[in-house]
């Protein structure tokens, strides 16, 4: 079952592609109120604003993935998960309209957007750690339909989760404006860098402790073989990149706090992978229950391998367009 | 109240909120890659400054049609849990390959088309907005054969309660695609086309900017004019292929209750259509005509409403009247657009007050003929989710009432908030007018660049 496994990967791939790019858009949002003046706000609102679009569109397109090639996850998840999700978008929504509705206000109102630009961001990253949380939990289900109830979701460990990826977003936020910006917007996202990898590293540990015991089978799949011999790449890489981190916030590079932080990303990303495989939903479900018609897997693959590429290319040309530090006057269309 | 029908409201409630801002940038975008071309190669400056303006409100209505649309994706599964298990191999990829190839060309180029005058050659600039024009369309293009499927569905073979797909060429292709698809581009187009109008028509008769808004006014009317004709003929074709696909539908439409025997069926331009009561009250009615309309014959014979079961029949009085008010939208726009070319062979365009406040009346007639359109062709389809096969009873996700009603509620609200804004925020753009006096970016002005001589 070759093509299974490469949809796995590829749905996989989808998903983190979104959470680094729209990552660190939610980050650059829930630091708005550490900025002093309207002007330092346009710098931080002017790095994301040519490219937040398409950064979301990988959600879209991983919701459509995922609807046409694991279709039992798409529907047995979102009816599970429905408020979390969207609440989620709900965030969404206030995010997305602030960009134009913010350009066009005048100062009283520019702090209406402000704010909705910052709860818009909180919220939605949270509802995305409670979802994130919620789906490791297990899902109760019953012939390839949620059978639980409407609060399932809820529990400590998922408010855990949303809370560990709101300061995750935060590192994504800060490094990318070290990237982007230059004097007291940057100075201060080294600081936020500084701060939120702390807490970030914490909250790494204490999800590494809690994983586990929340769900033993995690446990079991991590340590069986042949797993056992690559699983600790994973948190050797998460710790590399911690202190890569560290150093390269100290020495005042620009770049590299950036990469590091999503390779930090990655590693917790296929920590939890490694963990879950070859499960869809948790407890009881595996990729070939959920797994959709040969036909149609095959049909979509010749778009993801001919369009894909060139999606990427030209993403890659529009960062490129607008690479380079921000500056307030460049200001809005 | 159940889940299927709060389900149904909000996903009616979703939908019909969407689709107000994609099909104006639709339209717009065509309209905007046209002043574009013009700009390069006439070189006049008032072209540059027309698509400054109008990418303005271009943007306004993307952001608000980028995040209701997500809200539409996810409510496939959130909502209609059952319904995307079942269609999921032939409608999902779809919705796949709307997001590779529509949703990234059009969010991948509208940084550059917005933000990127600074940092781009001309040419490169124009890519971006015919980039941009063509996702628009080609996600009108995925989303229509999603939605003709269930019209129409082709293409498949039914196991075990599911779909599974046959043949993705038929699938997409179904009968009602072509028609379906066709019908909701004109729409934009049109809908976009008298939009701009109205707002360009406004700023004539208060006397402000006259140059510009005659130069934008001149390039709307010509689209609207090409497109009220044609849609009115597609919506023609539409009716002929719904009387021969979704027999249902079309008797609802019509509020035809009996299959004609003997004679032609009367077309009836006015009823109030009585369900339990299986007739129409007040009807007033031309002999003959529906025969003539869809099968070009005197006598042709027209299925009634009573030839399907009770419960398999949609609401008529809904169906009946939004399909009216869209005709009628239809019909009225065809003679305003005969009226300006009345006009622009007396070479009076701009002189008629009068035609110029017809326009601005018009204005938002569009939207609310697409609207109109969807519910017609939605609430037509009922009882089925997927025409004749699968209830929408059948397809509702098995959630709790509370969320439904939860989520509803929200999204009231939240709507109405940004609806506020987006108007306000709109109208205050246009209050502003165009700016007619920044420089031209030096990587965008090309050599012998006409100056426009604006006055006022
Ligand atoms: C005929 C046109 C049309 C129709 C019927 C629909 N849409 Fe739409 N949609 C568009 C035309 C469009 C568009 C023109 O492509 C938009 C509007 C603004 C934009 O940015 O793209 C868009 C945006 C848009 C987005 C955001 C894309 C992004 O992130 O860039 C999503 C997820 C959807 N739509 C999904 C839907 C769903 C699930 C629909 C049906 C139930 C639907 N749309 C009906
Ligand atoms: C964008 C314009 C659209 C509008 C205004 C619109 C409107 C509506 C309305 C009013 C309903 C409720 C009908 C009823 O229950 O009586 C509905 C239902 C629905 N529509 Fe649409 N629709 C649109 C596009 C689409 C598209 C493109 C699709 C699919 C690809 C779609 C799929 C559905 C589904 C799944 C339901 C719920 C089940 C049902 O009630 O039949 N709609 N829509
Ligand atoms: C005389 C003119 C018109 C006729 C005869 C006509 C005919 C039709 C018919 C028969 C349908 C139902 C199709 C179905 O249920 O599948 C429909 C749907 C629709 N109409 Fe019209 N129409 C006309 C004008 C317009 C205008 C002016 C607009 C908008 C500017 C418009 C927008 C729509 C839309 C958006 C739909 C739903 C989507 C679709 O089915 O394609 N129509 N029309």
């Amino acid at each position: 079952m070759g093509l299974v496994h490469l949809w796995v990967g590829l749905v996989g791939l989808v998903v983190i592609l979104y959470v680094i790019l729209d990552g660190f858009s939610l980050g650059v949002a829930i630091l708005f109120p550490g900025a002093k003046d309207e002007a330092q706000r346009d710098v931080m609102m002017n790095s994301i604003a040519p490219v937040w679009d398409a950064n979301q569109t990988w959600i879209v397109f991983g919701g459509g993935a995922l609807f046409a090639t694991f279709p039992v996850i798409y529907t047995v998840l979102f009816s599970a998960l429905y408020i979390p999700l969207l609440t989620f978008l709900f965030g969404l929504i206030f995010r997305g309209v602030a960009f134009e509705f913010r350009a066009n206000a005048s100062s009283a109102h520019k702090r209406v957007w402000n704010r909705a630009f910052f709860w818009g961001s909180l919220v939605a990253a949270f509802a995305q750690g409670l979802t994130l949380g919620a789906y490791i939990s297990g899902i109760t289900v019953s012939g390839k339909s949620f059978a639980g109830k409407p609060f399932d979701w809820l529990n400590p460990f998922s408010v855990m989760v949303g809370l560990a990826l709101i300061a995750g977003y935060i590192l994504l936020g800060s490094t990318y404006l070290i990237i982007k910006t230059k004097g007291p917007v940057q100075e201060r996202a080294y600081r936020q860098a500084f701060w939120s990898i702390l807490i970030v590293a914490g909250f790494l540990v204490l999800v590494s402790i809690w994983t586990p015991l929340h769900d033993p089978a995690i446990l079991g799949r991590w340590f069986s073989k042949p797993r056992i011999y690559f699983v600790w790449v994973f948190p050797l890489l998460g710790a590399v990149s911690f202190f890569t981190i560290l150093w390269s916030l100290k020495t005042h590079r620009e770049i590299l706090p950036f990469i590091s932080s999503l390779f930090l990303f990655i590693s917790a990303y296929l920590g939890l992978q490694a963990g879950i495989y070859p499960y869809a939903i948790l407890p009881s479900v595996t990729i070939y229950d959920a797994v959709a018609q040969r036909e149609t897997l095959v049909f979509t693959l010749w778009g993801v391998c001919i369009i894909l590429p060139v999606v990427l290319g030209y993403t890659i040309y529009s960062y490129w367009v607008f690479r380079g530090k921000v500056v307030a006057e460049e200001g809005y269309h | 109240m159940d889940v299927v029908s709060l389900s149904r409201i909000q996903f009616g409630l979703t939908t019909a909120f969407h689709i107000i801002f994609p099909t104006l940038t639709i339209g717009l975008a065509v309209y905007l890659m046209v002043i574009e071309f013009l700009w390069l190669r006439s070189k006049n400056e008032i072209y540059y400054r027309m698509y400054r303006f109008w990418v303005k409100i271009f943007a306004i209505h993307f952001a608000v049609g980028v995040v209701s649309g997500i809200t539409l994706e996810f409510e496939f599964g959130t909502n209609f849990a059952r319904f995307s298990q079942a269609v999921a191999n032939v409608m999902a990829p779809l919705m796949a390959y709307e997001g590779m190839t529509a949703f990234f060309l059009e969010a991948g180029f509208l940084g550059i088309m917005l933000f990127g005058w600074k940092r781009v050659p001309a040419a490169i600039h124009f890519l971006a907005t015919c980039l941009v024009t063509i996702g628009a369309s080609l996600s009108a293009f995925w989303i229509m054969a999603a939605n003709a499927w269930m019209q129409t569905p082709a293409g498949y073979q039914l196991v075990d309660g599911k779909f599974l797909v046959t043949d993705f060429g038929e699938a997409i292709f179904n009968p009602a695609f072509p028609t379906h698809l066709i019908h909701m581009l004109v729409a934009s187009y049109e809908t976009a086309g008298f939009a701009v109008a109205g707002i360009c028509a406004y700023f004539l008769l208060k006397k402000k900017n006259v140059n510009f808004y005659r130069r934008s006014l001149s390039l709307a009317l010509i689209m609207a004019a090409l497109c009220a004709p044609l849609q009115v003929i597609i919506g023609d074709l539409k009716g002929q292929n719904v009387a021969k696909y979704q027999p249902t539908k079309l008797a609802a439409m019509e509020a035809h209750w009996e299959t004609n025997t003997q004679g032609g069926a009367a077309f009836i331009p006015f009823a109030i259509p009585d369900m339990a009561a299986e007739k129409n009250r007040f009807a007033v009615s031309i002999p003959n005509a529906l025969s003539i309309l869809i099968t070009h014959s005197l006598e042709g014979q027209i299925q009634g409403l009573k030839e399907f079961p009770k419960e398999d029949r949609p609401n008529v009085l809904v169906t009946f009247w939004t399909f009216r008010g869209m005709v009628a939208i239809g019909f009225l726009f065809l003679l305003v657009m005969i009226w300006a070319a009345v006009l622009w062979w007396r070479k009076r365009s701009f002189e008629s007050p009068l035609f110029l406040k017809t326009l601005v009346a018009v204005q938002p007639l569009g939207f609310i003929a697409t609207i109109l359109g969807w519910v017609t062709a939605e609430m037509g389809r009922q009882p089925w989710v997927v025409y004749g096969i699968m209830r929408t009873s059948d397809g509702v996700s098995p959630i709790a009432v509370g969320n439904v009603i939860w989520s509803l509620i929200l999204f009231m609200i939240f709507f109405a908030i940004i609806v506020a804004s987006y108007f306000y925020y709109t109208l205050k753009t246009l209050r502003q007018g165009p700016d007619l006096s920044s420089p031209i970016p030096p990587i965008q002005r090309p050599a012998g660049m006409q100056s426009s001589n604006e006055a006022v």
